[in-house]
């Protein structure tokens, strides 16, 4: 059962007073984009071993959503972050960087 | 036989005599037995009968790692199957029967597979139960099941009380053996909060039993001194009689803690799970002794060296008069002298090494013990009860070299360190070849969300350092490890490390172990079949040796195909033996083959522990309406609804829940119903985007809605699918309040947060959900205005003032109320809300004022009644996850003008446009009678697998009062174009019911009724 922090109340909360909200950072294409970025947006995921971002929310708690970076095989998580961002923030990248240089997912490195 | 000594017992209170019963029989032990050493010292050796033979078996270990001493304990809502006759205490009234034998233990049919074991060999029930298809049903089930399980499944209620308790400490210490003790002083005099937990009832673990001397005094004393210091700390917790059940993700620990096992006359729940946060886990868990493979290893009187030594020591409980003990270590000298030293005859000493044993061995030989080196048991002679065995050298294939008489055999194959908590959350072993055995390697540990180690294995559980030069487990190493770990976990909490040296030592060196996984080396086929690994679910060295030979080169396969390790021991005697003779039949070395994964609870745990309180009423939160109350002492029957319970009718005096559910309907349909809809969800969005948002959010327009006025609308996920309706109503130029499903209110504020928090965090938008602020009270039926006015106020209802979707805020009589004009039920409606907290007192004063109208509540079949006789669609029935609203034509609520919102970009792709996709339409049976739930509509043919094909299915269908016929909708391939046809619905019993299609809209089409 994992523990993150939820960046917004500050509260280390147990798994079960958050809520798996499945893949982090995805871009959504509206009506008017073709098939194959909706599919893509609609059913596509990363589904690693290793480094994985990910959404969550603090659902018995604040009820933010927010971000967080992990490790899918250790569980050692890089950070929680702000759900209100487009890219992970370079200091989480950086410390994953430092465990994993080279690493990569979808169009971060 | 085995029999209570005249002295020794050092864990007993022999001042005080327990009765107990084992099979009927009135026994009697003394305080501190366990169930296993009392029956022991009546002689009673037999205990159980194996799973798939049907051997008799008798105990073989003293601790957690038993896998033949299971009994039924209890009776009646106390009553637990396959407890450890080990690992129970005894106390006064104990009862306990033996499992898996018919009609009795001491003699049994099922014993009939043993002389058929030949003909059930490993992948038995795989090879033999596959053709013909009809025998499984009729044959083979019956008889597999029949004789499934060990014990039996408890047929009452549990009668005791469980609980959870969360807890939260630096330091966490599993076993308090010596290790575990040292470990926890040390981190305890660092300032940590540190629990220790000891499974058992004692301190000390088994260093007491093997002797040695700590700073110059016995180990008894040190580990005294060690409990009284640790008891003096206020930040160390020590608690015994609690197994440290597994260790997951980031620290979290289960404590397993028995309470009253041992008295279950005390107060209190019977068993405590704990649940930890520990920010470091040393696992002090110590190691378990491996039996040798020989022929015959499973006769009772046959048992781990240990073992036997532990019932002396501890019990004063001798297993047999002439014990002959086999080893390929020195620690089993240990056992020949204990036994020796309490009076009892040890015949021969055999040790499989050809080279012979060290200082241990010295002393044996000088209290006159023949110790033979290179010999081996060819086999155990006997059948309940050992009567001798057969020598033979280990290098050879078996030739008997000489029979002894014995009427006990004490075995020890060496030692394998316990590293399932370590294991549990992906820590890793490497083998030692040196001393046969896995062990946790340290540089490859758990790792917490900060990427750094969070167990520690001390002691024995730590397995030997091949860099220092000490062998076996020695008490020395035990201690340093231990303190080491305790220094590891400081550090890593940044305490400063006590200035504490590892206690000084004194004790007998030993030389290594020789591997030994058969006895004797070249057993042939007819000694590898009585040669056992699993003593609990029957697998022989044989067994092994075909499922390598028949390809299963994994020892996960071979684990599955022989059941080897897969009972309720889960193979804590029996793995690593299995998993050498799988690498010796495969030509590979251990590590090559690897073992299979240690998953928690170390043993079993009570289901009653999982559940803790989470039971009855407790089970789960119950939501109640402010009504909710009236409605119970008004007879309602309930009906869960999420976490609510909503009155799914009234039922009065003997009448039947469908007469009510008529009652209700003609009532509501001809003067005024009631209906508590409380429950709806109920979410405030406001803020200037309130408007965009919401045309987001729902298919249809809501930011062209007027303020006053009130509309339908439909919610998609982004794949396209109905999620969820409402009504929308417009407070105010910013504010909306959305009205959701019962069971869609925290579901759809979640879905409303997650795009406003993640995809348009710019808009200025608010949503709250206010479902439990408001009571929801429906007033319906022709005259529903009628008895609102008869209640007074400021608020003018009129159809003028208050039309049909529009809402209004006002005095209704003395209460402050919002009337909502919308229609669920196709009458004349005002859905009414008030605060919650005036909710019953409304209620009450509408059911008075109603009295003359005959007004009555109705319940939510009556509401499924009626809005399906108006073709009203229900979330959850029409739709089911894979539904558009095209599907049911509902195309009048999804916005052409928008150039976007939630499930648009889906409903556009080609398979939701297609012109195959089943359609709702009504259904009218030819005969009046009413479709059966989850019918289907059938087609012509069978498709591939034989079935009938179909064409579409029943989502709602209702006997209706009103039409005094059955009435239903479905989806159905071409939909309402199939007007007027005719199809088969099938039934339960096989035949099928032929309906016509017709329009949805059953009872007042043109909305004459509602919009007056």
């Amino acid at each position: 059962m994992l523990t993150l922090q939820c960046p917004y109340c500050g509260v280390w909360a147990e798994e079960t007073e958050l809520h798996a909200e499945g893949e982090a950072h995805l871009k959504r294409f509206g009506p008017e984009s073709d098939d194959a970025d909706f599919e893509s947006y609609l059913f596509m995921r990363e589904n690693p071993k290793g480094v994985h971002f990910e959404r969550w929310r603090h659902a018995s708690g604040c009820g933010k959503f927010f971000h967080a970076a992990r490790s899918t095989t250790t569980l050692e998580v890089f950070g929680t972050y702000s759900a209100q961002t487009l890219e992970p923030p370079k200091d989480i990248k950086d410390k994953i960087s430092a465990k994993y240089p080279g690493w990569s997912w979808r169009e971060f490195s | 036989m085995s029999t209570r000594l005249a002295t020794g017992g050092r864990l007993l209170n022999k001042a005080k005599q327990v009765t107990f019963s084992f099979n009927g029989k009135q026994l009697t032990g003394y305080e501190g037995d366990t169930l296993a050493s009392a029956l022991l010292a009546n002689d009673q050796m037999l205990m159980g009968r194996s799973f798939k033979y049907h051997r008799p078996r008798g105990v073989v270990a003293s601790g957690a790692e038993e896998p033949n001493a299971l009994v039924n304990l209890g009776a009646g809502g106390k009553f637990e199957p396959n407890q450890r006759a080990t690992t129970t205490e005894l106390y006064d009234g104990l009862s306990a029967t033996s499992q898996n034998h018919w009609p009795s233990l001491e003699f049994d049919v099922g014993v009939v597979n043993n002389y058929a074991a030949r003909a059930l060999p490993a992948g038995f029930y795989y090879k033999t139960f596959m053709a013909p298809a009809a025998a499984w049903k009729h044959v083979f089930e019956p008889i597999v099941r029949h004789s499934a399980g060990l014990g039996k499944a408890p047929k009452d209620r549990d009668a005791d009380r469980y609980e959870h308790y969360y807890a939260f400490f630096d330091v966490v210490i599993v076993g308090g053996g010596v290790a575990g003790l040292q470990a926890a002083k040390t981190a305890g005099l660092a300032g940590a909060s540190v629990l220790l937990m000891e499974q058992t009832a004692f301190w000390g673990g088994r260093a007491p039993v093997d002797g040695g001397e700590i700073d110059g005094k016995a180990t008894d004393d040190f580990i005294d001194a060690t409990v009284t210091e640790l008891e003096a700390m206020d930040n160390v917790t020590l608690r015994n009689r609690m197994m440290g059940a597994g260790v997951y993700d980031h620290g979290y620990l289960l404590g397993y803690e028995r309470l009253t096992d041992h008295a279950p006359a005390l107060a209190g729940p019977r068993h405590r799970l704990w649940r930890i946060r520990a920010k470091q886990i040393v696992t002090a868990t110590g190691a378990i002794e491996r039996p040798l493979s020989f022929a015959g290893n499973d006769i009772p009187g046959v048992m781990l060296a240990s073992a036997v030594r532990d019932y002396v020591a501890n019990f004063g409980v001798s297993a047999g008069d002439r014990t002959v003990v086999v080893t390929n270590n020195d620690d089993a000298y240990r056992t020949a002298i204990a036994l020796k030293n309490a009076g009892l005859d040890v015949p021969v000493i055999l040790d499989a090494r050809a080279t012979g044993g060290g200082a241990l061995a010295e002393e044996a030989k000088a209290l006159g013990i023949r110790v033979e080196n290179g010999k081996a048991i060819a086999k155990v002679k006997g059948g309940k009860r050992v009567t001798g065995v057969a020598i033979c050298a280990q290098a050879g294939e078996g030739s008997v070299l000489e029979d002894i008489a014995c009427d006990a055999v004490a075995m020890s194959g060496g030692w394998s360190p316990v590293v399932h908590l370590w294991s549990h959350c992906g820590g890793k072993l490497n083998w030692n070849e040196k001393y046969a055995m896995f062990q946790p390697d340290p540089n490859r540990p758990p790792l917490s969300h900060d990427g750094n180690p969070f167990v520690v294995p001390a002691g024995s559980a730590a397995g030997a350092q091949t860099d220092t030069d000490y062998e076996g487990f020695s008490l020395f190493e035990t201690l340093r490890t231990a303190h080491d770990a305790a220094n590891k976990v400081c550090q890593a909490l940044g305490l400063n490390v006590p200035d504490l040296k590892t206690p000084s030592v004194s004790e007998h060196d030993e030389v290594a172990l020789e591997p030994v996984w058969l006895m004797p080396q070249g057993a042939g086929t007819k000694l590898r079949m009585k040669a056992w690994l699993d003593y609990q679910n029957d697998v022989k060295v044989s067994d092994v040796r075909l499922a390598a030979q028949e390809g299963y080169e994994s020892v996960e396969h071979t684990k599955r195909y022989t059941t080897l390790g897969m009972a309720t021991d889960q193979g804590k005697l029996s793995n690593i033996n299995g998993l050498a003779v799988l690498s010796d039949a495969l030509n590979q070395p251990i590590p090559a083959t690897g073992t299979t994964t240690f998953r928690p609870p170390y043993t079993p745990i009570s289901m009653g522990s999982i559940a803790g309180e989470a039971r009855d009423e407790v089970f789960q939160p119950l939501r109640r309406t402010p009504i909710h109350d009236w409605h119970e002492a008004n007879g309602a029957f309930f009906e869960p609804v999420g976490q609510w319970r909503r009155p799914y009718c009234f039922p009065r005096g003997s009448e039947t829940h469908a007469d009510a559910v008529k009652r209700e309907i003609n009532q509501t349909r001809n003067s005024v119903g009631l209906l508590d809809a409380s429950t709806l969800g109920k979410i405030i969005v406001k803020g200037p985007d309130a408007g965009k948002f919401l045309d987001m959010m729902y298919t249809n327009m809501m930011s062209t809605l007027k303020p006053g006025k009130c509309r339908y609308g439909l919610v998609c996920n982004e794949n396209g699918f109905l999620i969820d309706d409402g009504v929308v109503a417009r407070i105010d130029e910013d504010t909306f309040l959305c009205h959701t499903t019962t069971g869609g209110a925290e579901r759809i504020h979640g879905w409303m947060e997650d795009w406003l928090q993640c995809e348009w965090w710019d808009w200025q938008v608010f949503t709250a959900n206010v479902t439990e602020q408001y009571a929801q009270i429906a007033i319906v039926g022709p005259n529903a205005r009628n008895l609102i006015e008869k209640l007074g106020g400021d608020m003018d209802v009129s159809e003028e003032a208050l039309p049909f979707m529009a809402w209004k805020d006002g005095k209704i009589g003395a209460f402050d109320a919002r009337a909502y004009r919308i229609s669920f039920s196709g009458e004349l409606s005002y859905e009414i809300a008030v605060p919650a907290s005036q909710g019953r007192a409304f209620w009450d004063v509408v059911m008075e004022f109603g009295k003359e109208f005959d007004i009555m509540p109705y319940g939510t079949e009556a509401l499924h009644v009626m809005r399906a006789e108006k073709g009203f669609i229900m979330i959850g029935d029409e739709t089911d996850g894979t539904v558009i609203p095209q599907d049911l034509n509902m195309q009048w609520a999804i916005s052409k003008k928008k150039g976007d919102f939630l499930g648009k970009r889906a409903q556009l792709r080609d398979h939701m446009a297609s012109p195959d996709r089943w359609k709702l339409a009504g259904f009218e049976t030819l005969d009046g009678s009413v479709i059966p739930d989850g019918s289907y509509i059938v087609a012509e043919g069978k498709n591939a697998n034989n079935q009938r094909n179909v064409q579409g299915r029943v989502t709602s269908t209702y006997y209706s009062p009103t039409l005094d016929r059955g009435i239903a909708m479905g989806l159905v391939h071409g939909g309402m174009n199939r007007l007027d046809d005719v199809v088969e619905f099938n039934k339960v019993d096989g035949g099928t019911v032929a309906a016509r299609v017709v329009d949805p809209v059953f009872y007042d089409k043109d909305g004459e009724k509602q919009n007056v």
